[in-house]
């Protein structure tokens, strides 16, 4: 048994060892919000949030997390910056498949806890971690920095 | 009111009948055969199911229940292009409502009632959706609308003329009266479908052509939607599977002792030409399939190597004969006449999809029927090979599709589908089939490799006095159809974006030599203009090179009788400043063609590092593709499709070695990355011609537009995709090589290898 | 004058006949009855042969990458030419099944095969001669127990005189050594750990620089090399450039799970010794290795890949930025590292999802050549742990040589704080390794 905090719920899961956190999140707790896709941390499209920082579930072992808190994107908008991330990219219209955008707010959001101000640099380094294969990377860096100034 | 909506068939909805249970008005449309005729209306329970009834072949519906529901049932899938919004917007706009007061859905699979006339079967793809669209549900919209407002009337006992309807309520006009559409639903029902209807007036639009929120998108930011790797049913497993990982390969031995053992490994399933593992969860799975001992029979393909494939182009193309796509004019004796000669041969690699959602699909094989859900581009198809797999028939199959996360073409098939059936077809639970990325990239259907041959005779102007163009490579309709194509015939793909460039050339000769492969090849994202285009504007800016022109000028000169074309060609000279000095190491590249009917011309800016490095700047493109239905999702296409292109010209190549694929993951299957991307900028030409595609137009122009100021920075021509970046060196210090042997040892053993070896090691003769 | 010649000739003669016979005698076959009546029996002797098996570490040399483990094939390219390890699973034909106990001690002990030939010493027999008899036909037996796979391996691809294998009798008469005798000065500890270092675990074929003729030359025991492309770090008990700054515990974990708090992980030819072999020993032949390892006397090597834990570039990230004025602003390897490593690695060098993916302390990105980063980079690492496999791609395929470089120089500077100049040549030549 492995204790999690979930989205500010406290969940006791039976699953191995080893087992990734992405794999717990969707196949046994059912939120299915967080997404596979790649499996090797290259793509992003897993990131959820430990204790506010992003973190990628498809390479971190759900028995590593210990009590750290962790946040999904169904719950983001709780979050200090997640629902201005979210209306930035609504008012943007930042998506299009959307597949890769739980992993995109997860990350967007926690630089904005971290960093009110991002500067291209600072989305550079936050960001580039997470691919989108439609392509919405300048309405990406341009929500940010909606969201930043509201 | 209801929150602007949009979600794929919902989860109960087994059959078409179900769409359209319940009272109210609902409206069937057959939008791509003559005309655009209502064929049903009714208030109550569809006396027939649709899947059976010859008689009816609506294609969308307008559904608008008591309670002021409106729904949409589109025909076309969600895949992150915009088309709900798009069709939705095109309904609403002559039904007189809101975007915010309608839900849109997918059309559940039916090939003959959704047929996309262009693509020939129900299906996403092509560039199609708006196109095909364009007057069939505004004319679906006004019929509904006409209906509503004649129920109105009707009530008020009041002329029609009287009445306006407006954000979907019917007002009339001398009185002040109101009826909402909810509550004029069933007696619209009852009133007789019209046969004439009059479309608004372009300037009247009130939706089209503005910026209106997409209907898919809340879901998407808060987890909410579910895609097809999503769904999860009662009982269901989860399995992944490994393909025989050389194509034409099949499964000959597995030993799964090991991968039983492992917890939550519920089924190892064997198929012909692959195994799966199904465990409690993803995790059970793909560890049980780590675990197993496979034995592969690797079949013909073993040996296969790029280079043999490409080798295979190459002669194909010298010495097949070729298949003529277009003759005009007397060629040889232009040729001859030529002042100038310019000749190129370009290369093309496979490129796989790399969808960011993996392949998946759910199938539950029960008894007598087969459950299916899936995210697809291609619904009835799908539900055919399921069929064909079950041995069920068609009715029997039900499919449920799903919001796509990434089509790019991948979803145009369905060959995934018919392993997930043949996997769920040996257990009794449902099961949810995931590849792994690896899987993906290694299993894909990949856009062909391609060899072409083109050259130019230029006369005293330099401009072109004619132009031949061979095109070598595999027949993507060929592999597509299920009955083949005729080897001998041209298969217009091929030579899409060749046969007919945006030029003034009267003199022309275009052939393609078909090859096809040994592996799988289907649609990519920009089909053949994808590949033609990079080759036609490469060259032309090698022609305007050899004449000593500005490659804007020089397309300038041949654009003089192609005004849409010559349209998006100035309006990106101007806003992209072309022809203003540029830093040294920097370069603008420009890229010009039709397709998809859109036109569109885009200006690249970028530089290169002495050391080869790309930088990509900033990119203007000018735009005309017809009416806006949405300028914003217009806008994202472009710059998505744009990146998708330069990702592709940059970094993909799938390549094969001893029978399998290279690349595995985005770690070698790499993407273009947040900040690596340009910024873009998008003009409009205003038009009112009828709307052209978008979805590929952007990724079509991207390879040109870079390799064309990949020369300007550098004065190097690349004419292999992805541009090898190590061609564009142009210095730097180099630092003499390390040694990789003991330093002591190294002069001793260098001098005995150098007697023997043919070749020294480089890295001891160094130290020489 | 003439008598002085005939003499000479005849000395000629005498030696050369005596050098011939040296070189062609038959190798005799040593007596095992004695080794092997010590010996347990049946699963106990199958057991206590897997642990040695695993010890000794057979199963890196004897398997391709993706290969059946013992079925050979590995190619070892040296500068004389390509030697390919041999099948050694029990199968009959291609493997070592018709070996007698006695062919397969005189492999491990002189380097002799079946026939009687000589092998070549990239088989490390000058590690195992000092194995006792008992554990080399315990390995045998283990070796014996598992599915015999049918494998052919390569021909080796050597030219002349290297192809010569008589040639090899010299090389061991200078070379070779006998059965390690105990210290008795030494504790118990130490002679175990002085055993599974020296018979076992052959560290120095790897860790310690060979001379003129190829042999590990123990006057600079310890002291690193380079093979294969990579370097097997000094791991002396120097302080600055070997390991006599680590604590044993951080010894211990990096042995025994292949990372240590502050040291980073095992990569490489080192992450495949944890990952094969060092990771299935008991907690207490691990801590022998750790005392017999500490004692070696230190060795200062010319390497410049001295750590530096707290680099200021270090110290002054978080793990999600660099700092905000760091020199490297828009370089084309930060560039790299924010798509490419950022996400497991972080900025602050202490990884993100999983320890594995620390970097810092790691004398990877503390070496200014580069060598082991380049070829991490290049090849990516993975090992096995108590949370599963740990991993990390190999980028070889889609970054370009220049690229490489341009990230190699920025992990250096940034997370070992030091100046290096690697250029995409050395990552060019890297690739060929």
């Amino acid at each position: 048994m492995i204790a999690l905090n979930i989205n500010g719920e406290d969940r006791n899961v039976d699953v191995p060892e080893d087992m990734p956190l992405l794999w717990v999140l969707r196949d046994v707790i059912g939120l299915t919000g967080t997404k596979f896709g790649c499996g090797i941390a290259q793509c992003g499209a897993c990131t959820v949030q430990l204790d506010g920082r992003p973190v990628r579930s498809c390479v971190l072992p759900a028995a590593s997390v210990g009590s750290r808190k962790i946040t999904t994107i169904e719950a983001v908008s709780a979050t200090p910056s997640g629902k201005k991330i979210q209306d930035a990219w609504l008012n943007l219209e930042v998506v299009q498949c959307g597949y890769c955008q739980s992993g995109q707010i997860m990350s967007a959001s926690a630089l904005l806890d971290r960093n009110p101000d991002p500067t291209d640099r600072d989305i550079d380094a936050a960001m580039s971690g997470n691919i989108c294969r439609c392509g919405t990377y300048p309405r990406i860096r341009a929500a940010i920095k909606q969201a930043a100034k509201a | 009111m209801s929150k602007p909506s949009s979600s794929p068939s919902p989860k109960t909805g087994t059959s078409r009948r179900a769409f359209l249970q319940g009272g109210g008005l609902i409206l069937g449309f057959a939008l791509f055969g003559v005309g655009t005729t209502p064929v049903l209306a009714a208030s109550t329970a569809l006396p027939v199911d649709g899947d059976v009834t010859a008689a009816f072949s609506p294609d969308a519906y307008i559904r608008i229940g008591t309670d002021g529901q409106i729904t949409l049932i589109l025909p076309n899938i969600e895949m992150g292009q915009g088309t709900h919004t798009g069709e939705a917007t095109l309904i609403a706009e002559e039904l007189e409502v809101g975007l915010d007061q309608v839900k849109a859905v997918d059309a559940p699979p039916n090939d003959k009632l959704y047929a996309t006339a262009a693509l020939g079967g129900q299906a996403t793809g092509g560039s199609t959706s708006m196109r095909a669209t364009w007057e069939p549900l505004r004319k679906a919209g006004a019929t509904a609308r006409m209906m509503l407002v004649a129920a109105a009337a009707a009530e008020w006992s009041v002329p029609v003329t009287e009445c306006v309807a407006k954000l979907g309520i019917v007002t009339h006009q001398p009185t002040g009266r109101q009826l909402a559409y909810g509550a004029l639903a069933d007696a619209a029902a009852k009133q007789p479908v019209p046969t004439e209807v009059k479309l608004k007036d372009q300037k009247d639009f009130q939706l089209i052509g503005k910026s209106s929120r997409r209907l898919d998108t809340p879901g998407k930011v808060n987890g909410a939607v579910k895609y097809g790797i999503d769904i999860r049913v009662p009982d269901m497993k989860v399995a992944t599977v490994a393909a025989c990982p050389v194509f034409g390969g099949k499964l000959q031995d597995v030993d799964d002792k090991a991968a039983r053992a492992i917890a939550g490994v519920r089924d190892i399933v064997k198929l012909d030409n692959a195994v799966a593992v199904i465990g409690d969860h993803f995790w059970a799975a793909k560890k049980g399939l780590e675990a197993l001992n496979i034995t592969w029979n690797e079949g013909a393909n073993a040996k296969l190597d790029s280079s043999n494939i490409m080798a295979a182009l190459k002669a194909a193309s010298e010495r097949k004969k070729p298949i003529m796509a277009r003759q005009e004019g007397d060629v040889e004796a232009k040729m001859k006449a030529a002042a100038k000669k310019v000749e190129a041969t370009y290369e093309l690699p496979f490129l796989a999809h790399a969808p960011m959602e993996p392949i998946n699909c759910v199938v539950h094989v029960r008894s007598d029927e087969c459950e299916i859900w899936v995210g697809t581009q291609v619904p009835a198809i799908a539900q055919g090979v399921a069929a064909q797999v079950t041995g069920y028939p068609l009715e029997k199959v039900i499919l449920h599709n799903q919001l796509i996360g990434g089509g790019f073409g991948r979803r145009l098939v369905a060959e995934s589908v018919a392993q997930a059936v043949a996997i769920a077809k040996q257990v009794s639970y449902p099961v949810k089939v995931i590849w792994t990325r690896e899987e993906d990239i290694q299993h894909d259907l990949y856009r062909p490799a391609y060899y072409d041959r083109i050259s130019a005779g230029l006369g005293e102007d330099g401009l072109p006095t004619v132009w031949v163009d061979h095109v070598a490579g595999g027949s993507v309709l060929g592999n597509y159809i299920p009955s083949g194509w005729p080897e001998d015939k041209l298969d217009d793909d091929a030579v899409e974006g060749a046969a007919k460039p945006p030029y003034d050339l009267p003199v022309i000769h275009v052939d393609w030599v078909r090859e096809d492969p040994p592996v799988p090849i289907t649609w990519w994202r920009g089909v053949g203009p994808t590949h033609n285009v990079f080759v036609v504007e490469s060259f032309m800016d090698e022609l305007a090179h050899a004449a000593g022109k500005d490659p804007v000028e020089y397309r300038r000169a041949l654009t003089k009788n192609q005004p849409r074309v010559a349209g998006v060609l100035e309006l990106v000279a101007e806003k992209s400043g072309w022809g203003t000095p540029l830093a040294a190491g920097m370069g603008r590249g420009i890229s010009l063609h039709d397709a998809f009917g859109s036109f569109m011309a885009a200006v690249l800016e970028i530089s290169v590092s002495p050391a080869g490095e790309i930088t990509l700047h900033r990119a203007v493109v000018a735009v005309d593709c017809g009416v806006t239905i949405n300028p914003n999702t217009v806008e994202a296409q472009i710059e998505g499709g744009l990146i998708f292109g330069l990702s592709a010209a940059l970094y993909s190549g799938i390549t094969f070695s001893e029978g399998r694929v290279d690349q595995s993951n985005f770690h070698d299957y790499r993407i273009l990355r947040n900040n690596e991307a340009p910024k873009i900028e998008i003009h409009h030409v205003k038009s009112t011609e009828s709307p052209g595609g978008i979805g590929e137009t952007a990724t079509v122009s991207a390879a040109p537009a870079l390799g064309n100021a990949i020369f300007s920075a550098t004065g190097k021509r690349l004419r292999t995709l992805p541009f090898n970046r190590d061609e564009l060196k142009t210095g730097g210090t180099e630092k003499k090589s390390v040694s990789m042997i003991p330093p002591l040892t190294a002069p001793l053993l260098a001098a005995l290898a150098t007697t023997k070896a043919e070749e020294p090691s480089e890295t001891a003769s160094e130290e020489l | 004058m003439k008598r002085l010649g005939l003499l000479f000739l005849a000395a000629v003669v005498v030696i050369g006949a005596g050098v011939a016979i040296f070189l062609f005698k038959p190798a005799s076959l040593p007596d095992v009855s004695e080794a092997a009546a010590k010996l347990p029996t049946g699963q106990a002797l199958i057991d206590r042969g897997e642990y040695l098996t695993r010890a000794a570490d057979c199963v890196a040399c004897h398997t391709t990458a993706g290969g059946k483990p013992y079925a050979g094939g590995l190619a070892f390219k040296l500068p004389f030419g390509i030697i390919y390890s041999p099948n050694i699973t029990a199968d009959k034909e291609t493997g070592i099944g018709n070996w007698t106990d006695a062919e397969f001690v005189r492999a491990l002990h002189q380097g002799i095969d079946k026939a009687g030939q000589n092998l070549y010493p990239a088989f490390s027999y000058a590690a195992y001669a000092q194995m006792t008899t008992e554990d080399a036909l315990a390995i045998k037996a283990y070796l014996f127990s598992l599915p015999p796979i049918s494998a052919e391996a390569p021909k080796n691809e050597l030219g002349f005189p290297f192809n010569q294998r008589y040639v090899m009798r010299f090389w061991n008469l200078l070379f070779v050594p006998g059965p390690l005798q105990p210290d008795p000065k030494q504790s118990e500890e130490w002679n175990r750990g002085a055993y599974l270092v020296e018979a076992m675990a052959h560290c120095g074929e790897c860790h310690t620089p060979r001379n003129l003729m190829f042999a590990v030359n123990n006057g600079k025991k310890f002291a690193g090399a380079e093979l294969q492309g990579w370097k097997a770090y000094n791991i002396s008990s120097d302080k600055q450039t070997g390991i006599g700054s680590w604590t044993d515990q951080q010894l211990f974990d990096y042995l025994s799970k292949g990372h240590a708090e502050g040291r980073g992980s095992a990569t490489g030819s080192m992450g495949e010794a944890v990952d094969f072999s060092l990771r299935h020993l008991t907690p207490e032949d691990v801590k022998a290795i750790v005392t017999y390892v500490k004692s070696v006397p230190p060795q200062t090597s010319a390497d410049k890949a001295i750590v530096e834990a707290e680099p200021a570039t270090l110290t002054a990230s978080t793990a999600y930025a660099p700092a905000a004025n760091a020199a490297t602003q828009d370089s084309l390897g930060l560039k790299i590292f924010q798509g490419a490593c950022a996400s497991c690695h972080g900025w602050n060098g202490e990884g993100l999802q999983t320890p594995y993916a620390s970097l810092k302390g790691s004398r990877t990105v503390n070496d200014p050549d580069g060598t082991n980063l380049i070829q991490v980079i290049l090849k990516g690492a993975h090992m096995t742990t108590q949370q599963g496999r740990q991993s990390m791609p190999g980028f070889a395929n889609a970054y370009s040589d220049v690229e490489i470089a341009a990230l190699s120089n920025y992990v250096l500077g940034h997370f070992g704080g030091k100046q290096s100049a690697i250029t995409p040549d050395n990552v060019a030549n890297a690739r060929k390794q």
